[in-house]
């Protein structure tokens, strides 16, 4: 038996899921006393994982995977499992992670919870807390497969240092089965931090009035090393793309700070941002229900706040 | 072209979130159930095809007989026949092997469901309809376009979108994207009368197995009061951010 991990890489670097779940995981291998294994794809460098407690690293590297597609990557998941006879898998909740997770499962015919925020309850049965109803509440799901994969959330876990004595490192190779999709193209902003990955998630509401008062949420964004948001009137009015549409209906959150500009705190707002540790929330309003949820709070105008809040910020950032 | 939508029944977004029986079962008293929005946006998207295509679009829901009135609803949208899966699912891998044991006769060129639902958000029964089947899959789907067999389809990435083509048959997550929220569909009186007319099926459930139970639901701990901070006085803000709550 053994844990298996799929630690994501990009542009050769691991994520910093990567490690978030290597040492999820190395917590579930010490308590059920068994090999900590690590699925890497066309990663050359995979020395770091010897930090988060990885007992041995499987590399697959093969022109075939340049390209992310679900199906292939789900098999290379779903067979370095089988061949090392994992009983657990444990998967981040990144948008690749989260599509490929069902494929395998139905391929290992395995058990699968997604949304984990905890280790589990127990291992046999494998038992499991999981946020549900979008963040307002949490259930224990008990899987009952021989073999089960955990979708672990975002910064749920953290990631905590461990280092192995010697990780060990194999190549491997997958067949890769045909399939009509392919990938035509992908347009993506470089440079920029995801509200998936981020650890400061700076967002506006419709109380800043329009699109062109956006620079202070980008301005504010850029202070913090933030990744931007909106709440979902903002996107539907074509202020802000959808991508930062953020709430029940939208993105989940879950970084460790969340501020809040001119985001009245609706319930459908609030369900999709509660894993976030630390919530700040700017209103003119004192009533607005935002105030319910937030850690801390400013009541004041937004147009005044903010520009001084950047610039205390950075005066902050360079002391 | 033949379309199925998948149809997931949720509590209203503003549902106050209880539990009964020990913790151990959604309390559904005074809830109000809607069609779960990512499937709406799906369902919209359909309806598009059978104006344009002339597709056939048939819902299907897997749960018992208080589901009814939500498939009614997607009939008065403008869906042309529906089907309820006569179960009670325990997990997104039974309502997934339910739904491909009956796309298994019927053949569906494209099968559309909510990328995930907002009440269990297993984000789950999607993909596993495709792994079942072994059809092409695209989930966190925001746009697609069908000719003839030929499908092209954007799915949204962390930071950013992918394009992809495939062959039908094809399975979609769907989400906001697809369809805008304007784009949605209230039906009108004669969608409504016509929706009594139209044929809702109730099929039984097959042999599948759940590979999950719930045990409890909890709710979070109460969370503690805001600490309001004086507009004038941005610098105790950034101490806090910083000393205590030791997040910049
Ligand atoms: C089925 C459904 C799903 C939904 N899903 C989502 C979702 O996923 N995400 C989401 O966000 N919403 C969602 N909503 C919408 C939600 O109910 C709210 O309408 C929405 O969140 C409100 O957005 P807002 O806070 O930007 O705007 P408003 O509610 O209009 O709030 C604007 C706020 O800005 C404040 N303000 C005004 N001027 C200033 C100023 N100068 N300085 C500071 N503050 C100021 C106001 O006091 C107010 O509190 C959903 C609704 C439904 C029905």
């Amino acid at each position: 038996m053994s844990i298996v991990i799929y630690a994501e890489t990009e542009n050769g670097k691991f994520k910093k899921t990567a490690f978030e779940l290597a040492s999820y995981g190395r917590a579930i291998a010490d308590q059920s006393g068994t090999p900590l294994l690590a699925v890497t794809i066309n990663q050359d460098d995979t020395e770091e994982l010897a930090r988060y407690g990885v007992d041995k690293v499987i590399k697959v590297n093969d022109v075939a995977f340049e390209e992310f597609t679900a199906q292939s990557y789900a098999e290379v998941v779903s067979t370095i499992a089988k061949e090392n006879n994992a009983n657990i898998i444990v998967l981040s909740s990144s948008a690749n992670a989260k599509y490929i997770a069902p494929l395998v499962a139905v391929s290992l015919s395995a058990g699968y919870a997604s949304n984990v925020v905890a280790l589990p309850d127990s291992l046999a049965p494998l038992t499991l807390k999981r946020s549900c109803f979008t963040n307002k509440a949490f259930n224990t799901t008990s899987l009952v497969s021989g073999v089960n994969i955990i979708g672990l959330s975002n910064n749920s876990y953290g990631i905590k240092e461990h280092p192995s004595s010697a990780m060990e490192t194999t190549n491997s190779s997958v067949s890769l089965s045909t399939s009509s999709l392919k990938v035509e193209n992908i347009d993506k902003v470089v440079g920029k931090v995801t509200i998936a990955d981020a650890d400061v998630v700076v967002s506006g509401g419709r109380g800043l009035k329009g699109p062109e008062n956006w620079y202070l949420i980008e301005d504010l964004a850029e202070t913090l090393g933030a990744a931007t948001a909106c709440s979902k009137p903002v996107s539907d009015m074509g202020w802000r793309p959808h991508s930062e549409h953020v709430g029940q209906t939208g993105k989940p959150v879950a970084s460790n700070l969340y501020i809040a500009i001119g985001v009245s705190g609706a319930i459908q707002h609030l369900a999709g941002i509660n894993s976030s540790k630390v919530k700040v929330v700017v209103n003119i309003d004192p009533e607005a229900p935002f105030f319910k949820a937030a850690d801390y709070g400013i009541v004041g105008d937004a147009f005044e706040v903010v520009p001084q809040l950047i610039e205390k910020l950075r005066a902050f950032k360079s002391s | 072209m033949k379309i199925l939508v998948c149809i997931s029944h949720v509590p209203d977004t503003t549902s106050k979130i209880n539990f009964v029986n020990d913790e151990s079962a959604f309390d559904t008293n005074g809830v109000q159930f809607i069609i779960n929005p990512n499937d709406e946006f799906g369902l919209t998207r359909a309806i598009w095809m059978q104006q344009k295509h002339q597709a056939e679009v048939t819902v299907l829901t897997v749960g018992d007989i208080n589901c009814e009135p939500t498939l009614r609803k997607c009939l008065a949208i403008g869906a042309n026949k529906a089907f309820r899966i006569d179960m009670q699912p325990t997990d997104g891998f039974q309502v997934a092997q339910e739904i491909a044991a009956h796309c298994k006769k019927e053949s569906y060129d494209l099968i559309i469901a909510g990328r995930e639902s907002i009440d269990y958000n297993g984000a789950m029964v999607p993909g596993m309809i495709a792994g079942l089947l072994n059809y092409n899959f695209v989930t966190n789907c925001t746009s697609l376009e069908v000719e003839g067999n030929h499908a092209t389809a954007s799915r949204e990435i962390d930071g950013g979108i992918e394009n992809v083509s495939c062959e039908l048959p094809l399975v979609i997550g769907a989400q906001k994207g697809l369809v805008e929220e304007k784009d949605l569909i209230i039906p009108n009186m004669r969608g409504i009368m016509q929706a009594r007319q139209k044929p809702l099926e109730v099929i039984p459930a097959t042999d599948s197995v759940a590979k999950s139970s719930i045990l409890k639901f909890e709710k979070p701990a109460p969370k503690g009061a805001v600490k309001l901070i004086d507009a004038d006085n941005i610098d105790l803000l950034i101490d806090l951010l910083h000393n205590e709550a030791k997040v910049i």
